[in-house]
C-alpha cells in the first residue's frame, strides 16, 4: 500500500473527463461531423464508467446525449493460448447502427494497445462507422501496437514494473482516483 | 485443456471442479448468443472437423454453430458416402483426417468407446459426440447448465441470470425411458451426482441395465414413483428399432404407463419440476405435445444451452497453438 | 549308443506319480529312463542345470486355435506349436475352426504334417462335431478319429440344436471322442461384446448373460446323462456353470471340464479399467468377480480339471477397430504358465494342483499318452523358473498374435527348456 502513489485526484479526475468532452466536441466541429453522428462505445470493463460520464458530459454540452454501447473484447483477445484462466464474457451491447457514424471508443488506460486492437475488430463486426476516435482517460505509454489515442484526459508516467489502476466511485471507490502502484506478481 | 484433459470423451472421467470450468465457462459464451452479433473471433484459424458415423442433425448443427460463432473453422464429414462405406476402418478414417491437421476432432459413432480409440491414435483434441450407448457428454453438460438455469429462475433470478450451479445440490432428477440403450442417462448419471443432485432413473425392467444402482442411480419402474417430489424429469426418446427387440410390446403400452402427458404431469410432477428432453420427440410416445410445448418443458433451452457448451468445450480445447494477432 | 540327457537339481513336480521333490530326471533315447534322488551320470550324459527351477511333464493344452489352414495371416501350424513350446507345452490340442474346418482326413492329415515338419510341440487334431461346423448334420467321426482326431468340438460357435447335441454324444460313443463344446445359448446372447453387469452397463457396451453359458452346460449335463458320451465343456467362465459340473460330476457322468488363465484371473472390472483395448475381448467374456472365484476354486478343488488357454491369435485387421467390431480371441500360450502362478502366490492353488492341471488332468480328459514323466514315456518335459521376473512384450511371442491383456504387465515364473521326445525344443 506504501508503494502506491495518486497521480490523478478526484478533481483531476473531473477535470480531465471535462477536458476529454470539450475536445471531443471541439472535434467534432472541426470535422463538420452532424452532432447527431456522435456515438461512445466504452470498453469492458474499465471503460464503461468512463463512457457513461463522458456520455453525460457530451449530452450537456450539446443538448442531447449520444447513444452508448458497451464492448467486451473477452473473445477477441489475442492471448487466449498463453493465459490459463478461462474467460469471463460480458454483455457486448450496442443497439444502434454503427454504420456512417464518428464512434469514440472509451478505455481508461491505454498501454500496450491490444485491448484497443482487440475492441476496433469487434467494433468493425457491427458494421463500417464513418470514422472511430480513441478517448482515455490516461495513456501510459509503452505500446506494442501502432495505436494511438486522439483524446487523453492526462498521461502518466509509469515504470514496466507497475500497473496504472484508476479507481471510480461507480465501481466501488471511495472516492475517484488514478494511481500507479508496483504490478502484484 | 479441460483440467487435466486433452479430449472430451466422457463425464466419467471429469471431476466436479473440472465440470465446472466448463459448465462456468459455458455461462460466459451464453452471453456471446444473446449479443445481436453471434461471432467472436476467439477460434479464427483453427479447424474443427465433425466426423458423423450417425445421422444427428442437431448434435452436428450445434457444434457446427458453436464452431462458427468463434470463428473456427468448421469441416462436416459424414460417413455415408465416404470411404467408410468402402470398407476403410475408424482408425484408417481418423489418421487420414488428422492429415489435414484439424485442432478439435468432434466424433459421433455407433460404437461404444470408438471416440477414445479415435483419440489414442491421433494428435489433436477429440470431443465425444455420443459414442454407442457409452456417454454424450455435452449433452450431460447442456443437461447440467439447463437445469441450473432452471433451479436459478425459480429462485427468483431473471430470465438473463447467469446460472447459480450450486443450486443442483440436493435436487433429485428423474430420468425415464430406455436407459440401457442411452449415452444421454449415462452422462447424467456421470454428472449430477457430482454436482449434488440425486439421480433416479425408471422404465420397463427390459429397459434398465444391469448394475445401474452401481452408478448411483435410484432405480424405479413405476413412473408415478420415479417423478414424485422430483424437481426435473427428463425423457428418453424410444427408438423405434427397440420395439419388438423385445424390450417392449408396443408404444401404445409404453405410452400408458411411462409417458408423460399433461393430466399425468400436473397430477403427479412437483409444482416447480421442469421438463427435459434430448431430441428429437416422438411426440404422443414419450411425451404428449402439450407438455412438450408447456409452462414446464425447457426442451428449449436445451437446444441453446447445447451451443454455448459446445463453444465452451471448444475453446477449452482448441486453445493452445499459436496466440493470433 | 544311446543317447542320454540328465536334468539335475530341480525339484521334479509329477502329479501322475505322485512326484514332487529333488529329483534327477534322466532322458535315453527320447524316453524318460528314471526319475530318482540320486543317479550316477555317465561322463557321455549331456545335462541340464535345474536347480531352482521346476521340472515337470510338458504342459497338455486342450484348445489351441493355431488356424491354418486358411487364416495362416494370424497363425501357423509352426508358429502356433513354437509358442507352445515357449511356453513350457508340448502337445496341443488344434481346434477345427479353421478354413475349411476340420470335418475330413485331409484336414487332419495337413495339420499333422505341418505339425511333423515344424517337429516343435505335438498337435493333435480336433475334429468338427457337425459338417461344416453348420450345426446340422454329424460329421465323420469315425474317419476323423482315424486320421488322427483325438476329440470332436465345433468351437467358435456353440452346437446350437439340442437333438444334434444329443446325436453327437451317442454317436462319438463309437469311437470313444470326448465331445468338447463351446456353451453359448446364441439366442440368449445375441449380439454382445462383454459380460452383461455393471461394468457392461457403464462401459455401453451390450452384455452376455452368464446364463447364456449355464443354461447350455445344463442342457448337456442332461444330455451326456442322457446317452453316457464323453462331455467335455470348454472355457468354462461362471458360477452356473461350475454349479451344472458339479452336479455332473456328482451323479457319476463321463464330464470333464476346462478354464482358461485370463477367466481365472481377470474380471470384466478389469476390462473396464483398461478402456476398450482389444486385447480384452474374447468368448466366453470375462465375468464378473464372483464367477471368476467359482471358477478359481472349481479348478482347486478339481471340479474343473484343466487349464486351457484357448489361445486365438488374430492379425491387427480383426483387432485393431472399435471394441463391438473387433474379433474374439486373445493369445495365451506364452504367459499361460505366469498367469496360472499368479493364482498359486494369492494362494488359491496348490503348486501340485497347478501342475496337475497343466499335464495330467488334461491327457487324462482326452485320453492323451502325455503328461506324465512315468519311465518308458516319451520324454516331454518342461523346466520351469517359478522366480523368473519378465514383461510381456507382445513384439516377442512367437505367435503370429500380438494380442494379449497382459502387454506390458510384469509376470512372474518362466519356461527356461521345453523337451519334446527329448529333444530340446525351446531354451539352450
Amino acid at each position: 500500500m506504501s508503494a502506491e502513489r495518486v497521480v490523478l485526484d478526484a478533481r483531476a479526475v473531473q477535470a480531465a473527463v471535462r477536458k476529454l468532452a470539450a475536445e471531443i466536441l471541439e472535434a467534432v466541429r472541426a470535422a463538420g461531423a452532424a452532432p447527431g453522428e456522435l456515438a461512445v462505445v466504452g470498453v469492458r470493463r474499465g471503460g464503461i464508467h468512463l463512457a457513461e460520464r463522458l456520455r453525460a458530459e457530451l449530452g450537456r454540452a450539446a443538448g442531447a446525449p449520444p447513444p452508448l454501447g458497451t464492448l467486451d473484447i473477452a473473445l477477441y483477445r489475442d492471448d487466449l493460448a498463453s493465459r490459463g484462466s478461462a474467460p469471463v464474457v460480458g454483455p457486448t451491447d450496442i443497439r444502434f447502427p454503427i454504420q456512417g457514424r464518428t464512434i469514440v471508443l472509451v478505455d481508461d488506460v491505454l498501454f500496450t494497445g491490444r485491448t484497443i486492437r482487440a475492441a476496433l475488430d469487434e467494433l468493425v463486426d457491427f458494421g463500417r462507422p464513418r470514422r472511430v476516435w480513441l478517448a482515455v482517460l490516461v495513456d501510459r505509454g509503452g505500446r506494442e501496437l501502432p495505436i494511438a489515442a486522439d483524446f487523453a484526459g492526462a498521461r502518466v508516467e509509469a515504470g514496466g514494473g507497475e500497473d496504472v489502476q484508476v479507481r471510480l466511485v461507480e465501481a466501488g471507490a471511495a472516492a475517484d482516483a488514478v494511481i500507479v502502484r508496483p504490478r502484484a506478481t | 485443456m479441460i483440467g487435466r484433459h486433452r479430449h472430451l470423451i466422457g463425464l466419467e472421467e471429469l471431476d466436479r471442479g473440472e465440470i465446472l470450468q466448463v459448465l462456468q465457462l459455458a455461462a460466459s459464451m451464453k452471453e456471446v448468443l444473446r449479443r445481436p452479433l453471434k461471432k467472436v473471433p476467439t477460434l479464427r484459424g483453427k479447424a474443427v472437423v465433425n466426423l458423423f458415423f450417425e445421422a444427428s442433425t442437431r448434435t452436428r448443427s450445434s457444434f457446427e454453430t458453436a464452431a462458427k460463432i468463434l470463428s473456427a473453422d468448421a469441416l462436416n464429414w459424414t460417413a455415408a458416402g465416404s470411404s467408410v462405406s468402402k470398407g476403410e476402418t475408424l482408425v484408417d478414417t481418423a489418421r487420414n483426417l488428422e492429415a489435414m491437421r484439424p485442432d478439435v476432432l468432434v466424433i459421433r459413432h455407433a460404437a461404444s468407446g470408438a471416440p477414445r480409440l479415435v483419440a489414442e491414435r491421433v494428435g489433436c483434441a477429440v470431443v465425444n459426440a455420443g459414442d454407442g450407448a457409452h456417454e454424450h457428454p455435452s449433452q450431460g453438460l447442456l443437461d447440467a447448465f439447463t437445469l441450473a438455469e432452471h433451479f436459478t429462475r425459480a429462485a427468483g433470478g431473471g430470465p438473463e441470470a447467469a446460472p447459480d450451479f450450486g443450486l443442483l445440490a440436493g435436487k433429485t432428477v428423474a430420468i425415464v425411458g430406455d436407459v440401457s440403450h442411452s449415452r444421454v442417462a449415462r452422462s447424467g448419471l456421470h454428472c449430477l451426482p457430482k454436482l449434488g443432485a440425486k439421480v433416479r432413473v425408471c422404465g420397463p425392467p427390459t429397459m434398465i441395465p444391469a448394475g445401474i444402482e452401481r452408478m448411483g442411480a435410484e432405480v424405479h419402474h413405476a413412473l408415478p414413483d420415479a417423478v414424485k417430489g422430483a424437481d426435473a424429469v427428463m425423457m428418453l426418446r424410444i427408438q423405434h428399432e427397440r420395439i419388438g427387440d423385445p424390450l417392449i410390446p408396443g408404444t401404445r403400452e409404453y405410452s400408458k404407463f411411462w409417458g408423460l402427458n399433461a393430466r399425468k404431469a400436473e397430477e403427479w410432477l412437483s409444482p416447480g419440476a421442469c421438463i427435459l428432453h434430448p431430441g428429437p420427440i416422438n411426440r404422443g410416445v414419450e411425451l404428449a405435445p402439450e407438455v412438450a410445448d408447456g409452462p414446464r418443458s425447457v426442451i428449449l433451452d436445451q437446444v441453446q444451452n447445447g451451443v454455448a457448451v459446445r463453444m465452451a468445450v471448444l475453446y477449452l480445447l482448441a486453445g493452445g497453438g499459436e496466440a493470433h494477432v | 549308443m544311446s543317447e542320454l540327457l540328465f536334468i539335475e537339481g530341480g525339484r521334479v513336480i509329477d502329479p501322475s506319480g505322485g512326484v514332487d521333490g529333488l529329483r534327477t530326471v534322466v532322458v535315453r533315447d527320447g524316453r524318460i529312463a528314471e526319475v530318482a534322488e540320486r543317479v550316477e551320470r555317465p561322463r557321455e550324459a549331456r545335462v541340464i542345470d535345474a536347480r531352482g527351477r521346476w521340472v515337470t511333464p510338458g504342459f497338455v493344452d486342450l484348445h489351441v486355435h493355431l488356424r491354418e489352414p486358411g487364416q495362416e495371416y494370424k497363425e501357423t501350424v509352426a508358429t502356433g506349436a513354437r509358442a507352445a513350446v515357449a511356453g513350457g507345452f508340448t502337445t496341443v490340442a488344434a481346434m477345427a475352426n479353421t478354413s475349411p474346418v476340420n470335418d475330413n482326413a485331409s484336414v487332419t492329415e495337413l495339420v499333422l504334417a505341418r505339425a511333423a515338419a515344424a517337429g516343435l510341440a505335438r498337435v493333435r487334431p480336433v475334429g468338427c462335431v457337425s459338417r461344416g461346423q453348420k450345426g446340422e448334420e454329424l460329421a465323420e467321426y469315425g474317419e476323423l478319429k482315424a486320421a488322427g482326431c483325438v476329440a470332436l468340438s465345433d468351437d467358435g460357435r456353440p452346437v446350437a440344436s439340442p437333438a444334434l447335441m444329443r446325436r453327437a454324444l451317442e454317436y462319438a460313443r463309437a469311437f470313444d471322442l470326448p465331445v468338447a463344446v463351446h456353451e453359448e445359448d446364441p439366442s440368449l446372447a445375441g449380439k454382445w461384446a462383454m459380460h452383461e453387469g455393471a461394468a457392461a452397463t457403464r462401459m455401453g457396451l451390450k452384455g452376455m448373460p452368464a446364463q447364456a453359458e449355464s443354461a447350455m452346460v445344463w442342457r448337456d449335463v442332461e444330455l451326456a446323462e442322457l446317452t453316457g458320451g464323453r462331455l467335455h465343456l470348454q472355457h468354462l467362465s461362471t458360477a452356473g456353470s461350475v454349479r451344472a459340473l458339479r452336479e455332473a460330476k456328482r451323479r457319476g457322468l463321463r464330464v470333464t471340464g476346462e478354464a482358461a488363465p485370463h477367466h481365472l484371473a481377470l474380471t470384466d472390472e478389469d476390462l473396464a479399467r483398461a478402456g476398450y483395448d482389444t486385447s480384452w475381448k474374447m468368448n466366453p467374456p470375462l465375468r464378473s468377480a464372483e464367477d471368476r472365484r467359482a471358477v478359481q476354486e472349481a479348478l482347486a478343488d478339481g471340479t474343473i480339471d484343466c487349464v486351457a488357454t484357448d489361445h486365438a491369435p488374430h492379425s491387427a485387421v480383426e483387432k485393431d477397430l472399435e471394441f463391438d467390431a473387433a474379433a474374439n480371441g486373445i493369445v495365451g500360450l506364452e504367459t499361460a504358465f505366469a498367469v496360472c502362478l499368479g493364482l498359486v502366490r494369492q494362494g488359491l492353488l496348490s503348486e501340485r494342483r497347478l501342475v496337475e492341471a497343466l499335464t495330467a488332468a488334461p491327457a487324462r480328459a482326452f485320453g492323451l499318452a502325455a503328461g506324465t514323466l512315468a519311465p518308458g514315456a516319451p520324454a516331454d518335459v518342461a523346466v520351469l523358473d517359478p522366480a523368473a521376473e519378465w514383461r510381456v512384450e507382445p513384439e516377442r511371442f512367437h505367435s503370429k498374435g500380438r494380442h494379449s491383456p497382459w502387454k506390458g504387465a510384469a509376470l512372474t515364473g518362466r519356461c527356461t527348456h521345453t523337451l519334446v521326445d527329448g529333444r530340446l525344443v525351446h531354451g539352450s
